[in-house]
């Protein structure tokens, strides 16, 4: 067994011999109060914020808005029509360094036309236990479906509550919009939806 | 290319100089093997050593020179052999051959769609691979993309793309090579060539899913994996195929414990890189069936209950403590688990009655398998060296399709000679170009004993010999005459393991006799036993007479459907009055009558092997790790316990090894009586005699959950002569009604090559369950009619 005590140049002593009175004591000096000019140097800052407006605000009461690109809390966000932008191609969760996002794709169908084109999100999990806020989700997205927004209050008491669902992360309907699922806008192809050339749902799609 | 592999001829070779590295190869071989074999990746995505060269997609272009003479454009190094003093130089020494690289690749993704981001070859697609290894890092494309309507279903389980297509003709290669299944073609030409179906007649192939898995790029995708999963999601187990004998090497894909896709594996010397649909694709039944979670005891009331393990284990020990027993393992039993019965059958319960036959069977049949099959050894290779391939009641391309492969490679490589006794002309026989030897159902054995075959010929003869009586026998002396090898090819995955381990009552684990006191001394010693029972046990068939007749007690069951036997609702009644106990996935019609029910593990839930037709070891791995079920075997070792007689078999490793290490028998085999041929019922007017066979796609339990590949079965009929259908009146498409006293079916009628004096119709598929509706076998009179 390797001693380190003798690397510590501590005088070795056998069990029952150790003593702490015999540990040499060496006097600190005490500089005693500092002088008045740099007493008032250094409470400078103290009593010139007295005087300055107070940052603090009474959260939960008030509520400070963040900076306009805070990575807060995720969302997936709908075409004008209303039909989901997500397609459930997994690549947000490919690209996410924690492993907090879950997806599961699934197909669109005549009756179940939840995106436009093939291929929508049936499932999707983001685990904000693990989730960092980095941001590599959105710039992987390929149909700008998922984005942050400035939500920031994520705390609960249970771990499964920090598990957010589709239903959780899907942006509100806004005017114009008509929850899925329902047909794409008429004549138009996905192509049509990416360029932006449905700006609102036609009537015919609530039709069902 | 493969060379002439084991064969004892000197394989001239040939040297060239590939980017500056001499490599030898045998004479014959392709630029791109050539430079593989240096380690050298030339970017290609038509080309598939299993398929002629084609050169279609251009990808794989180098710079070739011989004897000093460059050739004066870059060449496809996938069609071109080697020859003496050829120097190539591939994309990394000849910029030239680079950027003629490039260049196709431009062309190639020119019209191909951005769709990777809903493609479900994205993760594991050649074309993104070698985009990035050998394209251009920008695009130059200013215009608009070829656009087709997507996806078309070309078969209700293969959805095609074809923007996505690079037209490399790999599946129209596969389908017209491998399969002899030429329902695709290219059609069009130019921008507009595209992948097509031929007008009303989808891909109706039994290989279809091995042209999704041999696409370069996303166009073929299957409709069942569409869209549900990416390759990193998914944890791959390699696994074998529980669905036939052919025993396919396999890839299990499981995400979350739930399995979504398996793929063919590469096994050279059994499937090659090919499977069947059935196996790809019809693994839903695992979670599609309303599974068994927990043990199950019939109360006083006469209910199944649920129960605890101990409650259950001691409630089976009660009821088979003292008791005369018999063992029916079924024939989808691992081969560990099938050992496990054979010494559950030995020593827990002290009786030979075992029989893992689930199926019309024959004593001549249980003689035949422990004299000439356990222990045999025909394999694949006999198939590739024969001069003469017999099928004797065995229809490869519906009952062992990986065979079928096989003979067919030989004769589109050869023009290996088939020759088919059967009732019915057959799809896999006009593929095979077979000589098709017509007889009437259960007069096979006579064609059979005049068939000229030589030493270099292979029998290959299926389990429906047992139908006809004297068909065994028959097969049996006619390689003994002709020094023909034999290979008996059942249709379930576990049956030969099931007989190599003893399941069976007349053999003892490594093919042993039970009659030999020598054999059963051997085993005694090795299982620790004082003696082992010397009386040959019951057949399936005598188990149920006895159960019937109350000269045997109890009896455990292992994968049995009633449905799979002829008489099966005598069967149900014997067990109804037995005590049953069920070892079993899901609810069946044994679970309905059984005492008590052992929940058991599916196949992704365990590992263990199974021994193919050739007994050629199958193992696997537990796909879904975490399941809580137990195989068979740990089962079967724990009731042993429970009545006192341990087996000593806690796991599906210590069983292997057990088995293992009593190896092969090396004494005499059992001897055959020779069954002499039943007479042929005459039949005249509207009687005609039975012969039926299960198609590939059809009810099968295990079938269960798959709709995309049920959509691809063949279509259900009943097959008559066309002197039949022109005394009864009917054209093809009209329907008949084939009946007997027990019942009747009616389906639409094929007029078809097949003897004047049968009607042929599918015995497990939709609307003609033979054994169930009309409780008829091969060989039985039956009614037949205009409907």
């Amino acid at each position: 067994m390797t001693d380190f005590n003798e690397n510590l140049n501590v005088e070795k002593k056998s069990s029952g011999q150790a003593d702490i009175n015999s540990v040499p004591f060496t006097e600190v000096e005490q500089p005693g109060p500092a002088p008045l000019g740099q007493q008032a140097k250094g409470f400078w800052v103290t009593f010139s914020s007295m005087f300055k407006k107070n940052q603090t605000v009474q959260y939960p009461d008030v509520k400070a808005p963040t900076q306009p690109r805070f990575h807060g809390r995720h969302q997936l966000n709908r075409h004008p029509d209303g039909l989901e932008k997500c397609i459930g191609c997994e690549l947000c969760a490919w690209a996410c360094p924690a492993d907090a996002i879950y997806v599961e794709g699934g197909n669109n169908t005549p009756e179940n036309q939840i995106s436009p084109g093939e291929r929508h999100g049936a499932v999707y999990q983001i685990n904000y236990l693990r989730c960092i806020f980095c941001g590599l989700c959105v710039e992987a997205c390929p149909t700008r479906a998922l984005t942050m927004t400035n939500e920031y209050e994520l705390a609960d008491d249970k771990r499964e509550k920090l598990i957010f669902e589709k239903e959780d992360l899907l942006a509100p309907l806004r005017q114009g919009m008509l929850a899925p699922p329902h047909p794409m806008y008429p004549g138009m192809t996905d192509t049509n939806y990416y360029n932006g050339d449905v700006k609102e749902a036609h009537p015919s799609q609530g039709a069902n | 290319m493969t060379t002439t592999q084991g064969s004892a001829v000197a394989v001239e070779l040939i040297t060239v100089v590939i980017d500056g590295f001499e490599v030898s190869v045998p004479k014959g071989t392709l630029v791109i093997r050539a430079a593989e074999k240096l380690g050298i990746q030339i970017p290609r995505f038509c080309d598939h050593p299993l398929l002629d060269p084609v050169g279609a997609c251009r990808q794989c272009l180098v710079d070739i020179e011989i004897n000093g003479r460059a050739f004066p454009k870059p060449q496809a190094s996938c069609t071109i052999p080697v020859e003496p003093n050829m120097i190539v130089k591939t994309q990394l020494t000849s910029p030239v051959a680079d950027k003629a690289q490039q260049g196709v690749m431009e062309l190639l993704l020119g019209n191909h769609p951005l769709d990777c981001p809903v493609c479900d070859k994205g993760g594991e697609c050649p074309l993104q691979n070698q985009a990035m290894s050998n394209g251009r890092a920008d695009a130059r494309l200013d215009g608009y993309k070829r656009v087709f309507e997507k996806p078309i279903a070309i078969s209700s389980s293969v959805l095609l793309d074809r923007e996505r297509c690079v037209l490399c003709a790999r599946c129209t290669r596969f389908s017209a090579q491998i399969a002899s299944d030429p329902f695709i073609t290219l059609n069009e030409r130019g921008a507009l060539q595209q992948v097509g179906i031929y007008e009303n007649d989808p891909f109706k192939s039994y290989f279809s899913g091995n042209t999704v898995q041999i696409c370069p790029v996303g166009a073929l995708t299957g409709t069942s994996y569409r869209f549900r999963a990416r390759p990193f999601d998914l944890v791959s187990t390699p696994s074998a195929c529980e669905h036939c004998a052919s025993g396919c090497d396999m890839r299990t894909d499981v995400r979350r414990g739930k399995t979504l896709r398996r793929l063919a594996g590469d096994d050279p010397s059994v499937n090659e890189e090919w499977n069947c649909d059935k196996g790809r694709w019809a693994f839903k039944y695992v979670t599609a069936l309303d599974r068994l979670t927990q043990p199950l005891v019939r109360n006083s009331e006469g209910e199944l209950v649920a129960a605890s393990w101990p409650e259950a284990l001691a409630a089976a020990a009660a009821g088979l403590k003292g008791k005369r027993a018999a063992v029916l393992t079924g024939g989808r039993v691992t081969t560990e688990d099938a050992y496990g019965y054979a010494k559950f059958a030995r020593i827990a319960l002290g009786t030979n009655d075992i029989d893992y036959r689930a199926r019309v069977t024959s004593d001549e049949e249980r003689d035949f398998l422990a004299a000439h099959v356990a222990g045999s050894a025909t394999t694949y290779r006999d198939i590739d060296t024969a001069d003469h391939v017999a099928l004797i009641a065995f229809e490869p391309e519906e009952e062992s399709p990986i065979v079928f492969l096989r003979i067919n490679k030989q004769f589109k490589k050869r023009g290996l000679k088939v020759t088919a006794v059967a009732t019915k002309r057959s799809i896999a026989m006009d593929k095979l170009k077979a000589e098709f030897i017509k007889v009437a159902p259960g007069a096979e054995s006579a064609a059979v004993s005049t068939l000229a075959l030589t030493a270099k010929s292979i029998i290959l003869v299926g389990e429906r010999a047992s139908e006809s009586a004297g068909l065994f026998s028959a097969v049996a002396s006619l390689a003994a005459k002709t020094g023909a090898k034999v290979a008996y090819i059942p249709r379930r995955a576990g049956e030969r393991g099931a007989l190599e381990a003893g399941a069976l009552g007349n053999v003892l684990p490594g093919g042993r006799p039970v009659a030999d006191a020598a054999a059963r001394v051997d085993i005694a010693a090795a299982w620790g036993v004082s003696s082992l029972p010397a009386e040959p046990g019951r057949t399936t068939t005598e188990i149920l007479a006895a159960l019937a007749s109350g000269s045997l007690d109890a009896v455990v069951v292992g994968g049995v459907d009633t449905h799979d036997l002829h008489h099966g609702s005598e069967a149900l009644a014997a067990l109804k009055k037995s005590f049953v106990i069920s070892l079993e996935i899901a609810p069946s019609s044994v679970t309905a009558v059984a005492d008590v029910v052992l929940p058991v593990a599916a196949i992704t839930e365990k590992s263990g092997s199974f021994l193919n037709w050739e007994g050629r070891a199958r193992a696997f791995d537990s796909a879904v790790a975490d399941s809580h079920n137990r195989s068979d075997v740990r089962i079967l070792s724990m009731l042993a316990d429970a009545l006192g007689n341990p087996i000593s078999l806690g796991t599906v490793t210590a069983a292997a090894r057990e088995f293992n290490q009593l190896g092969k028998w090396d004494g005499a085999r059992v001897a055959m009586n020779t069954v002499s041929p039943a007479s042929t019922p005459s039949v005249s007017g509207s009687d005609a005699i039975l012969t039926s066979w299960r198609r590939l796609l059809d009810m099968g339990t295990l079938q269960k959950g798959e709709d995309n590949l049920a959509g691809t079965r063949r279509p259900t009929v009943a097959v008559v002569s066309p002197k039949r259908a022109a005394a009864m009146g009917v054209n093809s498409g009209d329907q008949v009604r084939v009946s007997n006293a027990h019942g009747s079916i009616t389906i639409p009628v094929l007029v078809e090559d097949i003897h004047d004096d049968a009607v042929w119709i599918p015995r497990n598929s939709f609307a003609s369950q033979a054994l169930v509706a009309l409780d008829a076998v091969h060989g039985e009179v039956v009614t037949v009619v205009k409907a």
